[in-house]
């Protein structure tokens, strides 16, 4: 791993107190090129975290508040007539920027949402016939509130499954709130973040990420927690193939981040929570936070070939 | 503190095993299906109760309401056990007994609090569903238990795991059945098989259909509006003819102007001689509740222990009440009793003398104008012929004198209505005869080169008495409908009349094709298959199992010998799966470096410090180095070995490191 990497690691920490694991995983999703979904309350550091990872990488960064009235040109972009030239210029929208992050992307309507989400899977934008590209790297960080809260348009099942990872931050410890509350005020301590690599950087640690070995043993341990997901009948759905993909794509970015060639068991129940949470759902109806609780009895289930 | 713990103990006993719903639903759909099979043969209020009780429970289980209390429970139960013994007087015995293992199985689900409720459940529906043998053991029967025992298994595997889906949970009962099925086969073949009521049913068991021992008219045309299996025969050479396949059973002697019964009285042993045209052939006797075997006439060897009467009947001591098989010997050209005693010749030749006016008459006119017997009889044969006889399945009402009312009124008539008009007239004539009853014909199945003869062949003919020549069957019906005699039921009888018979006897005849072929030949192919059945799992007997084993190359066959090799075989079975599944279990995928790191595992295990199955290598390091700080190196080394050798992109046959980390496991004591 790269001396950049560990310090990107270190001066989020600095931020966010107390919150390394979901750092380290924000920052694995990320290496797996894969998008980002923070649901928590609102004001225990969903944005913060965004915004200081954006600042350490180094990317443009463009921050877009969801709100209900929002349509999909405030985000996509809109072609103005030049009154001079006779003709229609592209005002791009916020999102031609390498690092998205949607705030609160369940207030607004589900037309809205979909136009963000066609971006992310599509890595390019289509308005009125025309199609631009992205810049790369894309990253999509969302933050959700509880679904149970008022006011929102839950994520349908099909949108969640486009992002890689869906954490959760919770309240800080006793000890981190105590250096939070004594500290100085947060967007001072982000806006003075100096970036620790460049955007081709990151994109060659994607590449490597890309590398991560991944062993026969190891399919056999990912094939058995996916049948376990489809045979147990605790579940609603088994996990699909695309999750299979990701649980790999993501545990992959873990080793990279601890610094290994090969990917272990380990790696993959570390991601589990986060890639399986969003995309498994109890029987019995359970709130949706327990999600991580199912994510832990199903590790615990299967048994390591 | 005593209080405290008093309700503890209550709170932990009430709400105790929440059972699954679907769980509930799967010992619901248990209980149904053992249910099914007794619903034809349980009293009404037994069915209804129990579907009640099973809509009730449901109810309950769907809309998640309590259990009713006991005392109700109680009262349901007290309530059942009166009305079964009054409507059975007793609460024992096959009808009884099935009845309250029935309603107690609806009842349980009533109470089930608790798994262990459940398991009292399944195993009582696991017995339940052995009873429905009582009634019926096709193998339709045995295919439906199957499955239920699927469906029973499958639930119990539900109650074990808990979180099995629907699907997994069906794989592992039918793993667990067809594992169960060599041990089946074991036990099957090689269980010592002791004749006596031991292995028999109930009297009761068997519903009697067939002929009977008296005749009427109409009783026969009864019997052939029933497709059912009579008997199945398999010819050693050529089969004969179809006009002599008469299957002789009971003989009638006495009429009282409407019935003919067999009468009493034997006074010369039964004689045969000038014998010819011998045949050979295996008969399959379904069970008929008589005493009567079935052979072609006039049979003259039978492989099981008979007597013969004096009117060449067989007859075994007992009724037939389960399938019996037995071979036997007829000689299709004979002489019988040519020398008769005159006493017998007395009764042959006795009917109502003040009956049926019109018919004596006419028999008397007939033996006026006639120089021999012979002659009377060939008058009396073309009297049926011309005179406008029909043969009927749906004969009209007859008066107080029946013959004459057929004779010379409705002259519509089944072959019961031409034997007993027959006999009539010869006995007025003045020639001893009788009436023979039987059956007729058979049907081919040419894939399992046998034939059936079904009740709808029951059949009734006459036997006359003549000088020198004994007893000769004539048969009244081939006047009138030779068809039926030379093709069967269904070419002999009128357009209209075929179709109020069985679908199956319909078939039969090549003149009606109304029934498509492969219709046909699947029922053949049923039927050969129910043969099968019959014969070797139904009928699988003492002496079959002699016979089957000798022929495996047993010798000395002693039930302790039989006793022996079943334990053998099973032992051996049990010890194959048993090692499949250890197999399974833990040498899967034991290549050298997993079975070294296990080695490593169990060291560790040995001072209390066990790997979880879902423990990674690197977590189970940490915590094992956690507790025996002293080893931390050695745990990290041979971890980190492992970890690069299975999980790392190093080459598989990395002969090296596998040494290396085979040395540290073997260098690891702790």
């Amino acid at each position: 791993m790269g001396n950049s990497l560990h310090n990107v690691i270190t001066q989020a920490e600095q931020v966010i107190l107390g919150k390394p694991h979901q750092i380290r995983l924000a920052l694995a999703c990320l290496l797996a090129r894969g998008h980002l979904l923070i649901e928590d309350l609102p004001g225990v550091g969903k944005t913060t975290l965004a915004h200081a990872l954006a600042r350490s990488l180094g990317l443009q960064f463009q921050r877009i508040q969801f709100t209900s009235d929002m349509l999909p040109a405030d985000i996509l972009g809109v072609s103005v007539y030049q009154r001079e030239s006779g003709d229609f210029k592209f005002h791009p929208g916020p999102i031609f920027a390498q690092m998205i992050l949607a705030d609160e992307i369940n207030r607004a309507t589900p037309k809205t949402q979909s136009a963000l989400l066609e971006a992310m899977e599509e890595q390019q934008v289509t308005t009125e016939g025309i199609t631009r590209p992205l810049p790369s790297p894309f990253f999509v960080i969302a933050t959700q509130n509880p679904t149970y809260q008022i006011g929102t348009f839950p994520l349908p099942e099909s949108q969640l499954d486009r992002f890689l990872m869906r954490i959760q931050l919770g309240y800080p410890g006793e000890q981190a709130e105590r250096g939070l509350l004594a500290g100085v005020e947060r967007r001072e301590i982000v806006s003075r973040l100096i970036p620790q690599m460049e955007a081709a950087e990151l994109l060659a640690l994607q590449q490597q990420v890309k590398q991560v070995f991944v062993s026969p043993a190891l399919l056999d341990y990912a094939q058995a927690i996916l049948r376990h997901t489809r045979e147990s009948a605790r579940y609603v759905h088994g996990l699909s193939p695309r999750a299979g993909l990701s649980l790999l794509a993501a545990a992959r970015g873990w080793a990279f981040l601890d610094g290994r060639s090969a990917v272990i068991p380990e790696d993959v129940q570390a991601v589990l929570p986060g890639v399986a949470s969003h995309r498994l759902q109890s029987v019995q109806d359970v709130q949706i936070s327990d999600g991580d609780k199912l994510a832990r009895e199903l590790i615990e289930a299967v048994a390591i070939p | 503190m005593p209080a405290s713990v008093g309700t503890v103990r209550i709170a932990e006993l009430e709400p105790a095993m929440q059972l699954n719903t679907h769980l509930i639903y799967g010992l619901l759909i248990c209980v149904l299906l053992i249910s099914i099979p007794h619903a034809e043969h349980l009293p009404f209020w037994v069915s209804s109760l129990s579907v009640m009780l099973l809509v009730w429970r449901t109810y309950l289980a769907y809309c998640n309401r309590p259990l009713p209390p006991r005392w109700l429970l109680f009262a349901v139960m007290a309530g059942s056990v009166g009305g079964i013994l009054i409507g059975f007087h007793t609460l024992f015995g096959r009808e009884a007994g099935v009845t309250l293992l029935i309603l107690l199985a609806a009842l349980k689900l009533l109470e089930l609090r608790s798994a262990r409720d459940a398991t009292v459940v399944i195993y009582l529906a696991c017995f339940v569903i052995i009873t429905g043998f009582f009634y019926s053991q096709s193998m339709l029967t045995a295919l439906f238990m199957l499955a239920t025992l699927t469906v029973i298994l499958a639930t119990w595997v539900h109650l074990q795991s808990g979180t099995l889906a629907l699907r997994p949970r069906l794989r592992i009962a039918g793993i667990l059945l067809l594992q169960a099925i060599p041990l089946a086969f074991i036990l099957f073949v090689l269980f010592p098989r002791v004749e006596g009521p031991l292995w028999g049913l109930p009297q009761d068991a068997y519903t009697s259909s067939g002929l009977d021992d008296r005749m009427s008219p109409g009783s026969v045309g009864k019997l052939a509006l029933s497709d059912a299996v009579a008997f199945r025969v398999m010819f050693k050479d050529h089969p004969p003819q179809r006009d002599q396949m008469y299957w002789r059973g009971p003989v009638l002697w006495d009429f009282d102007g409407h019935t003919w019964t067999q009468g009493r009285g034997s006074f010369k042993p039964p004689q045969l001689d000038s014998l010819a045209y011998p045949i050979d052939y295996t008969v399959t006797l379904e069970p008929q509740n008589k005493n009567w075997l079935f052979a072609l006439e006039m049979p003259t060897q039978i492989s099981i222990p008979a007597a013969m009467t004096y009117d060449f009947q067989l007859r075994q001591n007992s009724p037939v009440t389960s399938r019996e098989r037995y071979s036997a010997h007829s000689q299709l050209g004979y002489r019988a009793n040519a020398e008769e005693d005159p006493r017998q010749l007395q009764r042959a030749l006795t009917f109502p003398y003040n009956s049926n006016p019109r018919a004596q008459q006419l028999a008397r006119e007939w033996h006026n104008n006639s120089t021999s017997d012979e002659a009377v009889i060939s008058t009396a044969l073309a009297y049926f012929n011309r005179e406008g006889f029909h043969y009927t399945l749906s004969p009209p009402q007859l008066g107080a004198n029946e013959i004459d009312d057929f004779l010379f009124g409705t002259r519509k008539g089944f072959c019961e209505h031409f034997a007993s008009g027959f006999v009539f007239l010869m006995r007025a004539a003045g020639i001893p005869a009788r009436v023979v009853t039987g059956y007729l014909g058979g049907e081919y199945n040419d894939l399992g080169d046998y034939y059936i003869v079904r009740q709808s062949d029951a059949h009734a003919w006459a036997e006359v008495w003549l000088r020198r020549r004994g007893w000769v069957r004539i048969d009244p019906t081939a006047a009138i409908a030779p068809a039926r005699v030379e093709l069967g039921m269904a070419a002999a009888l009128p357009e209209s009349d075929s179709a109020a018979l069985p679908l199956m006897v319909r078939a039969q005849s090549p003149a009606l094709i109304n029934v498509p072929s492969w219709l046909v030949n699947v029922r053949f192919k049923l039927d050969a298959l129910t043969n099968k059945w019959n014969l070797w799992v139904l009928g699988y007997n003492p002496e079959r199992q002699f016979a089957f084993l000798t022929r495996m190359g047993m010798e000395e066959i002693t039930w302790q010998r039989m006793a022996f090799a079943m334990m053998a075989g099973m032992a051996l079975l049990v010890g194959f799966f048993t090692l499949l599944m250890l197999r399974q279990l833990t040498v899967r995928n034991i290549d050298e470096v997993q079975r070294l790191y296990l080695k490593f595992c169990r060291a560790l295990a040995k001072k209390g410090i066990v790997r979880e199955t879902h423990e990674g290598p690197q977590d189970f390091a940490a915590r094992a180095a956690q507790i025996k700080p002293q080893f931390a190196p050695a745990i990290a080394d041979i971890t980190a070995r492992y970890a690069a050798l299975r999980y790392g992109q190093s080459d598989a046959m990395d002969v090296n490191g596998i040494q290396a980390l085979r040395r540290a496991v073997a260098a690891f004591k702790l």
